[in-house]
């Protein structure tokens, strides 16, 4: 590793969470109160709260079922809550679809992941770019010249998106034939498309070499400073997670069993136990 | 710059090769028309071909496009053919042009199905699964059965429409005046319908559908749809309103699939709703999936071709069905298969990328 990422300092907020210093006189991007949601009697998730700042890279951690994938389930509509509010940018997000709240601007990639196959590189980004680059279904069957100039505008943000992660050249591609890595990164591409303000994360090292993951750290942090926008990660590695979040919530069963900076969340006995058991007493 | 011109031009040309060999083909069978090469038998079968070419484009718009299985996409055929023949037998009087009422006909079958369309699918299309499949083909015999008892007829005084449930009814009871059209007969079908169809008319119709569906496909209508079909999940994610891109494919298809029927309509002196009935909806299938799914020139090819082979041999045409059958096993265990695949992969261009398989 040769780049060091620098976290700013965090400040306490009302909601008991934290967000860093620079994102305090700006209201949230998420806040999310008392969220819960049981399977039949299966409590998933229980009493989860959270806020993210602005322009926050939060991490999301916690061992194999602990309701990490769950809670972006949550986010983004998947399942409706059984309990609890979210507010997205200060606005209720209860009742809203998957396709509503994606245009209230929260984007999202899969831990296993959702490409479209079939298609071009090119086209994956541009279907990510459904709701930015408008025009009707008739525009498009006639070809008015609204279709062309919109279609140019789709194509050159597409290549400008895919050259973040210099993937220009693979735009004719067909997507299901990348290699693991490059579809990782192809998805993130495509949830940068929808212009989000929050960017969700299902552990996007997964799979990936460590040169892969530390090139994909700097190109984290390079999304959230070119964007100005927050990003909230799932990821099982350890070393990412802790260089480069500013805020990470640890769950277990369900519940947040801690909540602080990388340091704190190290050093919290909670956490080393539902990692690593607790120590036998002698 | 240059990688979008390259782009373009992949994309385009593939589709211009459809619009041409449709064109040529034309061309080709209009010359040989003139100069008295084709014989009666031959040209009869033109428009038919013509109206199974635009269901099996509009089918593929369905299954191969947006990937729900349709079984009942003779329905909107019926619809579109009823409607359009009940357009143009009432304008009779008033529109002496028949070029007029064809096109006023092709338009108001595609109405229609797009309207019969738009119900059978809202409530559908909303669902997950197979759920399309069972409810078209359901529709399917639904509409067989309603036209089956449908009495229409035209007078001065505008249509009589009747529905003839418990078969109490005749057309007398349509009351009609000693100048009306007796329209539709219930199960005996349309009788003495004008043959204004022409073979002009269809290829015209061809190349709207061609166009239609190949552009919508080029769009960002017909990238939502893609994207829905190859995954929902990720679809919806990006922010695409999936019921309502569903909807825009299946009711385009049924429409496209209306304006065929109206011109099937129009090239028979007697048309019944028995024509358009579950094997007629599965012929269409068969020909999209031999074409290929979401194969647009594929379409074309294979209803052509399996259009005019039982035609051609006639005296196997009792065992057109189970021909038919064995033809589809075999393309599919042949497309499946390994070897043919790589056979196939040496004689057609590697597709892009898959130099990066490994």
């Amino acid at each position: 590793m040769s780049k060091q990422f620098v976290r700013g300092k965090m400040v306490p907020v009302p909601s008991h969470s934290i967000i860093p210093e620079r994102d305090i006189d700006k209201s949230p991007i998420l806040e999310c109160s008392h969220l819960g949601i049981d399977f039949g009697g299966l409590r998933a998730v229980n009493d989860f709260n959270l806020t993210i700042g602005r322009t926050e890279i939060a991490g999301l951690i916690g061992p194999n079922g602990a309701g990490k994938t769950t809670i972006f389930n949550l986010l983004t509509k998947v399942y409706q809550p059984t309990r609890g509010t979210i507010l997205l940018d200060g606005l209720d997000t209860s009742g809203k679809t998957t396709a509503q709240i994606n245009r209230m601007g929260i984007a999202r990639t899969f831990q296993n992941i959702r490409l479209f196959n079939n298609l071009s590189v090119e086209d994956n980004v541009k279907i990510g770019l459904h709701n930015q680059e408008h025009y009707s279904a008739l525009t498009g069957v006639l070809r008015l010249p609204w279709y062309w100039s919109r279609e140019k505008a789709a194509h050159d943000r597409a290549l400008e998106l895919l050259s973040i992660f210099g993937m220009e050249d693979l735009a004719n591609h067909q997507a299901g034939s990348l290699p693991y890595g490059a579809q990782r990164r192809l998805e993130i591409v495509r949830a940068l498309a929808t212009n989000p303000s929050l960017l969700l994360l299902d552990e996007p090292a997964a799979g990936m070499n460590p040169s892969e993951t530390a090139e994909l750290m700097e190109n984290i942090v390079k999304i959230r400073d070119t964007f100005q926008i927050a990003v909230m990660l799932i990821e099982h590695d350890m070393k990412l997670v802790m260089s480069i979040c500013e805020g990470i919530c640890v769950l277990n069963f369900g519940e947040v069993i801690a909540k602080g900076t990388p340091e704190e969340i190290q050093s919290n006995p909670a956490v080393i136990e539902a990692y690593l058991g607790k120590q036998k007493e002698a | 710059m240059r990688s979008y011109l390259k782009n373009m031009k992949t994309i385009t040309k593939v589709d211009y090769a459809t619009y041409l060999g449709v064109i040529l083909a034309f061309i080709v069978v209009t010359i040989c028309q003139s100069q008295g090469l084709v014989n009666r038998s031959v040209s009869g079968m033109l428009v038919p071909i013509c109206c199974y070419v635009c269901m099996s484009i509009s089918l593929n718009l369905t299954v191969g496009i947006l990937g729900e299985l349709s079984l009942g996409h003779a329905g909107f055929m019926s619809v579109g053919a009823f409607s359009g023949i009940i357009a143009s037998m009432s304008l009779q009087s008033s529109i002496s042009s028949e070029l007029g009422r064809m096109v006023i006909a092709l338009v108001v079958g595609a109405v229609f199905a797009a309207i019969v369309g738009f119900i059978v699918g809202i409530p559908v299309l909303r669902l997950r699964g197979d759920y399309l499949a069972i409810v078209t083909l359901a529709f399917g015999e639904i509409i067989k059965d309603l036209i089956n008892c449908l009495l229409v007829g035209w007078d001065e005084n505008g249509l009589h429409i009747a529905l003839n449930v418990d078969g109490t009814k005749s057309m007398s009871t349509l009351g009609l005046s000693e100048n009306g059209i007796e329209i539709i007969k219930g199960a005996q079908g349309a009788t003495g319908n004008d043959r204004i169809a022409t073979f002009t008319m269809g290829f015209v119709l061809v190349m709207i559908t061609l166009i239609v569906v190949l552009n919508l496909v080029r769009s960002r209508t017909g990238r939502a749809i893609m994207a829905i079909r190859d995954n929902r999940i990720a679809a919806e994610s990006v922010g695409i309103n999936v019921t309502k891109y569903k909807l825009i494919a299946f009711v385009t298809s049924a429409a496209l699939a209306g304006s065929a029927g109206a011109l099937f309509g129009l090239n028979y002196s007697n048309v019944t709703a028995i024509q358009f009935d579950f094997n007629t909806s599965i012929l269409v299938l068969v020909y999209v999936v031999l074409g290929g799914l979401g194969n647009i020139w594929g379409s074309i090819i294979a209803t052509v071709i399996l259009y005019v082979l039982p035609e051609a041999l006639r005296q196997f045409s009792d065992y057109r069905m189970l021909v038919y059958a064995i033809v589809l096993i075999l393309v599919m265990l042949a497309t499946n298969n390994p070897q043919v695949r790589a056979l196939l992969g040496r004689v057609i261009p590697k597709r892009k990328g898959a130099a990066l398989d490994e």
